[in-house]
């Protein structure tokens, strides 16, 4: 019992591996956030006036709920008051503002990627994977456009879709998630520096898996990214996307949106391999993850699936929610979250039924370790139109050791008597007497551990992509702390 | 030659004294079964022998094969050859069956410094393991023990016996709970298994396990010691005469 407890504490104590930092000159603005501030991002950036516009009114409506002190408060999770003048909203190397291709990126970022084992280079090719790379603020390097422009597929960072398309973007930012949505998407939309933009058009597959990876770089920055995705009649795209930040001992920031939109017979499939700094054994430092996904199933049969493996950050609240619109439209939300030593999760979806026959499926893996804290949080609404819809959640819970705690909150609202809801849940602990048996069976007391965790996280797993699930699985066993009790 | 040798073992569990001084040597290829009553620590020395550590060792020694066993952790002990099957097999859900045996089967090869088989070669293999045991292909896909009768767990640790092909198989209990029918099943397996490189420890109750499986010895287990030893025809008697009978021919012999 006490060698399983230790061997299992071994495992945990590696390092968070991702921790370094990239010496790069940075371009940065002074600490702080008015209207100012706002201005020289977007003319950094070299803003059309739209875009300007957008964000002053995102920045009132902000700072007049930041007045109100209207930053939400009825997550389960626990944190000091953000000094968000504190923090500074923009920093990127400095380097020339436009990048015609790999060979102008800063070496300095090629080597950091290269070492979270993110090679950019196109000849070093991951399994046809097209990657925009987003380091600090900005967007350094987009993989394979030239490939996935021969089917009309955009995909570029964020700035570059509001210079080279912004009809795209004035219609479709947003749309999905209005500044006016929350503290955090207020925030964001006042200060969002880049972030990825797909657009898929009519009747194409995307070719290849599409994927960016964020990396937060410099001190005292916040990160917020803006991720904008168009699937357009019969279309189908699947996009992942990485992320991973220095250990530091500061807490920093990241308030980031994803508006996901899927016309008629169109499908959107969304992961996340969430690895942002989870701070140390102590709870000292890490990543604030403050995100706001949603996707709305806008079309007639259009489809949308989240799947995400939350492992990072010190705080993680974010809800990747679907809103049912289009008759027969289908919402997913595949999560496995886990939060080891003192990380707080309080993450879990909405689904929001508006047309007819419309379903949706949630199934939630908590994992709690050490003095983990995990809440699963999701809204289930039935709106009355919604004749005929369908969810089914299942949300499971498992414990490692005796200090760490799980919560679950679900929410079901029905206004539409036709529907049918299947709600189950469990919780349970790993048992000496399973790491017994396996141990028995030749397998170390760690290999044990990561075998009874993949079997059950294994309903999300199989909704990565391979290569991610793989990578998912070992991010599981190496975030692990905890003993077992 | 000897294949295991256990000298004057005791072991406490939360302070209590259940294995009282235990001698026993098994030879390689020789099957033994140990009978005892309910709370004699059978089951408890079938867990010593594959090294759970909620047993404290208190005195005595273990060797298997010379090597000293009690220094050894479970999954060691697993790769030496120790095999156990389970009284109460644990249900791994989310592990398909053939995944977990080839993990099993690949960190035992590896500590041997063998080559890990990938699932091409491992999958032919494990379906003429389950021929051999008649148990039905479905069970490789299914989660591990997830769902499983009473029966099907019990032929499940049968065929993971085969599977890995340990030098001491140690079954503790696997005739508990066992209609007519699965007992004959199980029993065939152990005997498929039985060979001039393995031995056998079946740990039982009952004698019926042993119309099937006919052991080379015979040993009474009673209050931590074993207090008889003999031939087949040993547990017959017990069967006729019950475990008071070695309980006062041990008071006899004390006396």
């Amino acid at each position: 019992m006490t060698t399983n407890a230790e061997t299992i504490r071994d495992l945990a104590e590696r390092e968070y591996k991702w921790g370094f930092v990239t010496e790069i000159e940075e371009d940065r603005v002074p600490k702080g956030l008015n209207e100012e501030i706002i201005r020289v991002i977007s003319s950094k950036k070299a803003e059309p006036e739209f875009m300007l516009e957008w964000r002053l009114k995102a920045y009132r409506h902000w700072a007049s709920l930041e007045k109100a002190d209207a930053e939400p408060k009825w997550a389960n999770v626990k944190y000091g008051p953000i000094d968000y003048q504190d923090i500074v909203y923009y920093s990127a190397p400095k380097r020339k503002p436009t990048l015609k291709s790999l060979e102008e990126v800063d070496p300095e970022i090629l080597r950091t990627y290269d070492k979270l084992g993110i090679p950019l280079a196109e000849q070093q090719r991951l399994a046809g994977v097209a990657i925009d790379a987003v380091f600090d603020s900005v967007s350094v390097a987009t993989t394979f456009k030239e490939k996935l422009a021969e089917k009309g597929v955009i995909f570029c960072s964020f700035s570059e879709a509001v210079e080279r398309h912004p009809q795209l973007v004035k219609q479709y930012l947003g749309s999905v998630v209005p500044y006016t949505d929350n503290f955090f998407a207020a925030l964001n939309a006042a200060v969002f520096s880049d972030g990825s933009f797909v657009y898929v058009p009519k009747g194409v597959r995307c070719p290849m898996e599409l994927s960016t990876y964020f990396r937060i770089n410099a001190a005292e920055t916040g990160q917020f990214e803006r991720t904008l995705i168009i699937a357009d009649e019969r279309a189908s795209v699947s996009y992942l996307e990485g992320c991973t930040a220095p250990i530091r001992d500061e807490n920093q920031l990241h308030a980031a949106v994803v508006e996901l939109v899927a016309l008629d017979n169109a499908s959107i499939k969304y992961s996340t391999v969430q690895n942002w700094y989870p701070g140390d054994k102590q709870g000292r430092g890490g990543i604030y993850n403050f995100v706001t996904k949603r996707g709305k199933c806008q079309g007639k049969h259009s489809k949308i699936s989240w799947t995400q493996v939350e492992t990072g950050s010190a705080i993680t609240w974010k809800y990747p929610s679907c809103i049912l619109m289009g008759d027969n439209s289908v919402g997913e939300f595949y999560s496995v979250a886990l939060t080891n030593n003192y990380q707080q999760a309080d993450t879990g979806t909405k689904m929001i039924h508006l047309g007819k026959n419309t379903s949706s499926t949630v199934v939630s893996k908590g994992i709690s370790a050490g003095h983990g804290q995990n809440t699963y949080r999701g809204l289930v609404r039935i709106q009355k139109a919604a004749t005929g819809a369908r969810n089914y959640t299942q949300c499971d819970s498992l414990l490692i050791g005796d200090k760490c705690g799980a919560h679950t909150f679900p929410y079901i609202e029905v206004k539409n008597a036709s529907a049918r809801m299947e709600h189950e849940a469990s919780t349970s602990k790993i048992g000496e007497d399973q790491i017994f048996y396996l141990r028995q069976r030749g397998l170390s007391a760690e290999e044990a551990v990561s075998m009874i965790i993949n079997g059950f996280c294994r309903q999300v797993f199989r909704e990565l992509p391979m290569e991610f699930a793989v990578e998912a699985q070992k991010l599981l066993s190496i975030s692990l702390e905890g003993s077992v009790g | 030659m000897t294949l295991l040798e256990i000298r004057n073992l005791h072991a406490n569990v939360n302070g209590h004294e259940i294995l009282k001084g235990v001698d026993l040597a098994i030879k390689v290829g020789e099957v033994h079964s140990i009978m005892g009553p309910n709370g004699s620590g059978k089951s408890t020395l079938a867990q010593v022998l594959a090294r759970r550590e909620t047993y404290e060792i208190t005195d005595g020694e273990v060797l298997l094969n010379g090597k000293n066993l009690l220094e050894m952790k479970p999954e060691e002990a697993a790769s030496e050859g120790v095999f156990m099957a389970f009284q109460y097999p644990v249900e791994i859900p989310g592990i398909s069956n053939a995944y977990f045996l080839r993990a099993a089967l690949n960190a035992t090869r590896k500590y041997r410094g063998q080559e890990e088989l990938d699932a091409i070669d491992f999958l032919p293999f494990l379906k003429e393991k389950m021929r051999l045991l008649d148990m039905d292909e479905r069970f490789l896909n299914r989660a591990v023990n997830e769902g499983f009768s009473g029966g099907e767990k019990k032929r499940n640790e049968i065929v993971q016996m085969a599977v890995l092909e340990p030098r001491l198989a140690i079954l503790d209990e696997t005739d508990s709970g066992l209609d007519i029918d699965a007992l004959r099943v199980v029993a065939r397996g152990v005997n498929t298994m039985r060979s001039q490189e393995r031995s056998i420890l079946l740990i039982t109750h009952y004698q019926r396990l042993l119309n099937y499986i006919v052991p080379d010895y015979v040993h009474v287990l009673v209050d931590g010691r074993i207090v008889k030893s003999g031939g087949p025809e040993l547990a017959l008697a017990l069967e006729e005469k019950g475990y008071s009978w070695t309980e006062a021919e041990t008071i006899r012999a004390a006396g």
